[in-house]
């Protein structure tokens, strides 16, 4: 065998792509250092707020909000309500009350990102098949490229803290609400917009009175996946510092305390089916081509 | 369906619509296609040759004002591309489109919005009504795209709403009327901003065949009151013949032939077209003024010999009935009373009959 193809890969081929990456962190953070400083204090701040807020609500109301929520959403239905309500009651016999009250701010929050800026991008990507076919790749690759790999960035520019759990949660579950906004938009019915055009509906009219409320069922179903995958995150979040029920999670694991784990493991999935049943319901109940109940 | 019937040729009117040497291609790169189209190449040889689909090639029409104008022909013929062309929904490949002598196809995009506002209304096949919406809020819709006042689309909407015979419904969603109801919604929803063209692209063709037949009824109903000017567009000839002031017949997107209901059926201008007519009731198409043209030599003339009478406009069948009740030739006549001639019963049948023959121009 020729003595090159038992060589080992060749050093002079090396992409020195790590100090790229490092040196293009070092300068952001050193060049816009302000501007990440100033994402992190309007974040903070509306998250002191959110979080101020739910603490201040008694427990008990808490509760009848969230079944009031879950008897809407699902169509006035009482046992539903009932049962997802009494869940959230358990998680507080835990005594992990106050920490999934910072977990479910956190988590509105990194929602209402997702949606501010989803749902334009999801419209954007509708529109336009060139900007479709150069965000695909990107969203393939937030959804695919293992989370630790941003934590560490994320951190240099957020800091530790919830700021950055709030970023790096973005970024993992903003995916799934681009693509079912796009989706939901392409796959409204034909006839429907070629009736909106015929009668001289200008863009925006058709957007808003047609393609929006009739894409709404896919959307809301995005919403619902992207706060399943925040959910997925909360453990991962609490390892940069994110307070509220991964933490317990994580506290547990590095105690050796299995009861605890167990406990906030299963207090975060009783907010994901809170909040799955929520979205779902929503996503059924706005579908107008499903029979009304 | 207005009184085009009775006059039979339809010359004199004032043209509402031209189109002019339309064609439309569909594919990557329609204008390439247009010299192959000049020399005739056929649609299959150019889809196999280049990929394009011709939907349209060299369509020429005056369609008049206050006439229902039928499009018909077979799936693919290319009859959803010409109404859509009229409207833009399909932007033309190559020729005019004239609204009231103005060029279409020049408007820019905010004066195209303002003819589609004001000027056509659209009925289509699956009704495209918006599902999330009420019967009232689905009629007003051309009018709130218009800017018009939430009182004002409500007063409008609900006299269309009555007038279509969907009164009590007005908060009543889509999907809970049968196909016939959401197709009254369509109907009302294009004549709700009043515009001056109706086009409809197989309107009546989702529709269980007795409801169908009740709609159509309405149509021809609502045109004697309204005279707009109505393109219609189906595949079934009876609706065409029972409709249409004139038909149209598309084959492979070429116009074969224009003409009145009994112009189509009893001198068809090739066998694709005879083919259509072939198995059509005659008499409930030919009118007892057409059976006369199939009388022998000065048979028509034996007015002594007219045992009854029988209106010119008159469907053959109508006459043939009368002919039976009286038992003998009848007279048939046109306006003022004048007699237009003696129908006997021989000359009805042979009317009834005769095959066609196949126009050679
Ligand atoms: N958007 C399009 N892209 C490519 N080809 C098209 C498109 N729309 C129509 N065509 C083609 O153009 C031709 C005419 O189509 P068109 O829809 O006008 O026919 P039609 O007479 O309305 O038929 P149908 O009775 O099935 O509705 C067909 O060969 C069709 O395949
Ligand atoms: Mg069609």
């Amino acid at each position: 065998m020729p003595p090159f193809l038992t060589q080992p890969f060749p050093e002079a081929w090396r992409i020195p792509l790590r100090g790229w990456t490092n040196d293009g962190v070092n300068w952001l953070v050193a060049t816009y250092g302000d501007v990440f400083r100033g994402i992190t204090d309007t974040v903070l701040l509306l998250l002191v707020r959110v979080e101020r807020g739910l603490a201040a609500l008694p427990w008990w109301l808490v509760v009848l909000l969230v079944a009031a929520l879950v008897w809407h959403a699902t169509g006035r239905r009482v046992w539903p309500a009932v049962s997802l309500a009494g869940l959230l009651v358990l998680v507080g016999t835990f005594g992990l009350w106050s920490q999934m009250m910072t977990t479910l701010a956190i988590m509105l929050i990194a929602t209402l990102f997702t949606i501010v800026l989803g749902i334009p991008v999801g419209i954007a990507m509708a529109r336009s098949d060139r900007l479709k076919a150069l965000l695909r790749p990107l969203l393939d690759g937030m959804q695919t490229m293992p989370s630790f790999v941003y934590l560490v960035p994320v951190v240099m520019f957020f800091g530790l803290g919830n700021v950055a759990a709030i970023i790096a949660t973005f970024v993992y579950a903003v995916p799934p609400i681009i693509r079912l906004t796009d989706l939901g938009l392409r796959l409204v019915d034909a006839e429907v917009l070629e009736a909106a055009q015929a009668f001289g509906a200008s863009e925006r009219q058709t957007l808003t009175w047609v393609r929006l409320p009739l894409a709404l069922p896919t959307i809301m179903a995005g919403v619902n996946q992207t706060i399943m995958m925040a959910l997925a995150m909360v453990v991962l979040a609490s390892m940069i510092g994110a307070r509220g029920l991964g933490q317990e999670v994580l506290r547990g694991l590095q105690r050796g305390n299995v009861g605890l784990g167990l406990e906030a493991g299963l207090a975060i999935v009783f907010v994901a089916i809170v909040m799955d049943r929520v979205t779902a319901g929503y996503s059924r109940r706005w579908d107008p081509t499903a029979k009304g109940r | 369906m207005t009184n085009h019937h009775e006059e039979g040729a339809t010359n004199g009117a004032e043209i509402h619509i031209e189109v002019e040497d339309l064609s439309k291609v569909f594919g990557p790169d329609p204008e390439s296609i247009v010299p192959l189209l000049r020399d005739g190449v056929s649609k299959d040889d150019i889809l196999a040759r280049t990929g394009h689909t011709v939907g349209l090639r060299d369509i020429s029409l005056r369609i008049e004002r206050g006439e229902t104008f039928v499009v018909m022909g077979l799936s693919g013929s290319g009859k959803s591309t010409l109404v859509r062309c009229l409207n833009r929904l399909i932007e033309p490949t190559t020729g005019h489109v004239r609204l009231d002598g103005e060029d279409v196809l020049a408007l820019g995009p905010r004066a195209l919005r303002d003819v589609r506002r004001h000027k056509m209304g659209m009925v289509f096949q699956r009704f495209g009504l918006l599902p999330h919406r009420t019967v009232l809020a689905n009629v007003t819709f051309g009018l709130r795209v218009q800017g018009v006042s939430l009182a004002e689309r409500r007063e409008k909407a609900s006299a269309w709403i009555e007038r279509v015979g969907l009164a009590g419904y007005e908060q009543a969603l889509p999907r809970e009327l049968s196909g016939g109801m959401q197709q009254r919604v369509g109907l009302a929803r294009a004549l709700c901003t009043d515009p001056e063209v109706l086009l409809m692209d197989e309107a009546f063709s989702a529709l269980d065949p007795l409801i169908r037949r009740e709609m159509q009824g309405e149509l021809v109903r609502l045109q004697q009151e309204l005279s707009k000017t109505i393109v219609f567009i189906t595949h079934d000839l009876d609706e065409a013949l029972r409709l249409g002031d004139r038909v149209a017949v598309l084959k492979d997107g070429f116009l074969v032939q224009v003409g009145t209901p009994v112009e189509i059926v009893t001198r068809p201008a090739d066998d694709y077209v005879r083919a259509f007519v072939e198995d059509v009731d005659r008499s409930r198409v030919l009118r007892a003024r057409d059976a006369l043209k199939f009388a022998a030599p000065h048979a028509t003339e034996r007015v002594e010999e007219a045992l009854g009478r029988v209106a010119a406009g008159a469907t053959l069948g109508e006459a043939l009935a009368a002919i039976a009740d009286v038992g003998g030739p009848v007279a048939v006549v046109g306006r003022n009373d004048r007699v237009l001639g003696v129908l006997d019963g021989t000359t009805a049948l042979r009317a009834l009959t005769e095959r066609p023959e196949v126009k050679t121009s």
